[in-house]
């Protein structure tokens, strides 16, 4: 990343942080002080969609690290999601835990999910594994079907009312304020990792994982390793979701948001921190998008066009971008950076 | 007894529907090595399409075939023309996000065209009754598997026996030397998907036929999927035997250990487990070619 003209990096770690100037440190300041005013000014119904692309913030991150990072295509971070989610409702409703208690459990459950059906990613890869991460995705909701004693099958399970302490995360700020600052951890702790010995070893897997082996990076264990972490976001991103919601059922993780999940990263630019937050805020932004328009072309031209505009708009923005940007908003926010660094002296942004 | 044999009869006729969907899939994937993700799409694109020239149409059964070939030709050539050409070279997961795309997207059109509703036109089809001692084979489980047959040996002699049969699996074979020797490879590749869509309509018909068309037949692509993993990405024959081994599976299974089970439902999962086997124990399947990479 190219820097501003008269700023110098004098020693190694100035240059490997990830706020390199004043100006970042202002920048973060000012998006966090944006971000916690925002229940002062925004409706409940504003603070649930921001809520929602918190979630969905945790979520894809986890799907960044084993996707965009490792390599590892997963089709099934719905189902992981879904471990998570009925983890930590189980322990609160059935067993009486806290939801703090329960929250790191739930993270632990569905990354040992990963784990076991991370299995056969050291076998197989490319396309058998998205079957194989397809096939985790429907297991795990028939299984969660078939424990009726413990999870309510079909009928789904009530969660009580999350508490930390004696604040009760009842209110639609409380649990933005929460939520945000799981989605901020989130992306902390996913840009560091992938800055690690271990994030390295991901890339080098993604890049080829033949040569990656002959070079000494252990597949069995990094692979591993990126599942179980790529799911324990998931089962964070899942425990938030049944919380806020306090019920869960296997609706809340349908096969179509594992897609979607992956559309996001599309969206937004693989293997990026922030351009799994673009994804996810330009696809949940589309979503709204058709919830307005689509009652709206239902009444002036047919019914079903409402249905049809939901089904059809994810999918006809992923051509999009599939044909015309495959680096994703993330490139495009690269090349407005880096036009206002050089600028007046733009011919330089190269692509 | 003749319980367990009912069971392996109706799956037989319906592995090999499978079987057909399946092949549609191997075609392009042994052509233009693209996952289609939405040959199950065409399945049910196909159902509608049997529902409107059958019912509101009215025509006979062989001209509604015959329009739903000519319909799914022009889809699939466009599909390949759009989307799938501009994906040539890209990585794996940017193209299986098209074919995703695509399943998507063919799920809108037929929410636009149909209503996303429940089209019966049981009966429609014609009926051979047939029965075997006590084992009933049902009608139209019957029809499909004739008309299956007759996609597949056709399929076979098409590969076997003209130009663009050769060039096709030459192009399996080897792209670059293909191209060396002059024949277009995006010739290739929109046949495939010709050939691809106009097999998942025609199995879209014969289950449409059976079931009613409605969206869930989108699902049989996932069926489809197991098929060929099990058969082995790479081989028809694998295809055919394995969707005829799956067809069976599934029934007996749903048959036996359906009542066993609370929440029933076991044929929706049954085709993941056996994915989730082969792919386990052996991830070319039973026919693949294991292939041998280098850095």
């Amino acid at each position: 990343m190219g820097l501003r003209t008269g700023s110098f990096q004098e020693n190694y770690a100035q240059d490997m942080a990830i706020f390199r100037s004043r100006l970042h440190w202002e920048m973060l300041l000012a998006l966090l002080i944006l971000l916690s005013i925002c229940p002062l000014f925004f409706s409940d119904r504003i603070l649930t969609i921001m809520t929602m692309i918190g979630i969905a913030v945790v979520s894809v991150h986890g799907l960044n690290i084993l996707t965009g990072y490792c390599g590892q295509i997963s089709i099934g971070h719905a189902g992981f999601m879904a471990v998570g989610g009925y983890t930590s409702a189980i322990l609160c409703a059935k067993l009486g835990f806290p939801f703090w208690a329960a929250l790191p459990c739930a993270a632990l459950a569905a990354g040992i999910a990963g784990l076991i059906f991370g299995l056969p990613s050291l076998k197989i890869k490319g396309f058998y594994l998205i079957m194989a991460t397809i096939a985790a995705q429907f297991i795990i909701i028939w299984i969660i079907i078939q424990l009726r004693s413990i999870t309510g099958g079909t009928d789904g399970l009530s969660i009580p009312r999350p508490m930390i302490g004696s604040i009760a995360l009842s209110s639609k700020t409380n649990y933005f304020y929460l939520v945000m600052l799981f989605a901020c951890l989130a992306t902390i702790t996913a840009h560091n990792i992938v800055r690690t010995r271990a994030g390295r070893a991901f890339i080098a897997i993604r890049d080829n994982d033949l040569a990656a082996e002959v070079m000494g990076v252990s597949l069995w264990s990094y692979k591993l390793q990126a599942f179980f972490i790529g799911c324990v976001y998931a089962g964070v991103a899942g425990s938030l979701l049944v919380h806020y919601i306090r019920f869960a059922s296997t609706d809340q993780f349908p096969f179509m948001d594992s897609v979607w999940y992956l559309g996001m990263l599309i969206v937004g630019g693989m293997g990026s921190t922030t351009g799994a937050i673009f994804g996810v805020i330009a696809l949940k932004l589309l979503d709204e998008l058709v919830t307005i328009v689509g009652p709206i072309l239902a009444a002036a031209v047919a019914p079903q066009t409402a249905a049809s505009l939901a089904l059809m708009s994810h999918g006809l923005v992923i051509i999009i971008f599939l044909i015309f940007e495959p680096r994703g908003l993330h490139h495009r926010w690269e090349i407005i950076k880096a036009y206002f660094r050089l600028w007046p002296f733009s011919h330089e942004v190269s692509e | 007894m003749t319980f367990f044999l009912q069971l392996v009869v109706t799956g037989f006729a319906q592995g090999m529907v499978y079987a057909l969907i399946a092949i549609g899939f191997v075609i392009i994937l042994k052509c233009s090595e693209v996952f289609n993700i939405a040959q199950g799409h065409f399945v049910m694109i196909g159902g509608y399409l049997g529902y409107t020239f059958l019912v509101p149409f009215g025509l006979p059964i062989w001209a509604a075939l015959l329009l739903a070939i000519a319909v799914a030709s022009v889809m699939g050539l466009l599909i390949e023309r759009l989307m799938l050409r501009p994906m040539v070279g890209q990585p794996v997961l940017a193209v299986v996000m098209m074919t995703i795309a695509l399943a998507s997207v063919l799920e809108g059109l037929a929410t636009l065209l149909w209503g996303a509703e429940y089209k019966a036109y049981h009966g429609l089809l014609p009926t051979i009754t047939a029965k075997v001692g006590a084992i009933s084979i049902p009608s139209e489980s019957l029809i499909g598997l004739i008309i299956s047959v007759i996609c597949v040996v056709i399929l076979m002699l098409l590969f076997r026996y003209t130009k663009i049969g050769l060039a096709m699996r030459a192009t399996a074979e080897d792209l670059q030397v293909v191209q060396s020797v002059g024949i277009k490879a995006t010739t290739v590749y929109a046949v495939s998907w010709i050939i691809a869509c106009v097999v998942g309509v025609i199995g879209g018909i014969l289950l449409g036929g059976v079931s009613g068309a409605n969206m869930e037949l989108a699902n049989i692509g996932l069926k489809a999927f197991a098929v060929v993993l099990l058969g082995g990405l790479d081989s028809i024959g694998g295809a055919i035997v394995a969707g005829i081994i799956l067809g069976m599976l599934e029934n007996v299974a749903a048959g036996y250990l359906d009542p066993l089970l609370p929440g029933g439902g076991l044929a929706q999962v049954f085709p993941f487990i056996v994915m989730i086997i082969v792919l386990i124990f052996r991830p070319n399947g039973l026919f693949g070619l294991s292939r041998i990479e280098r850095v």
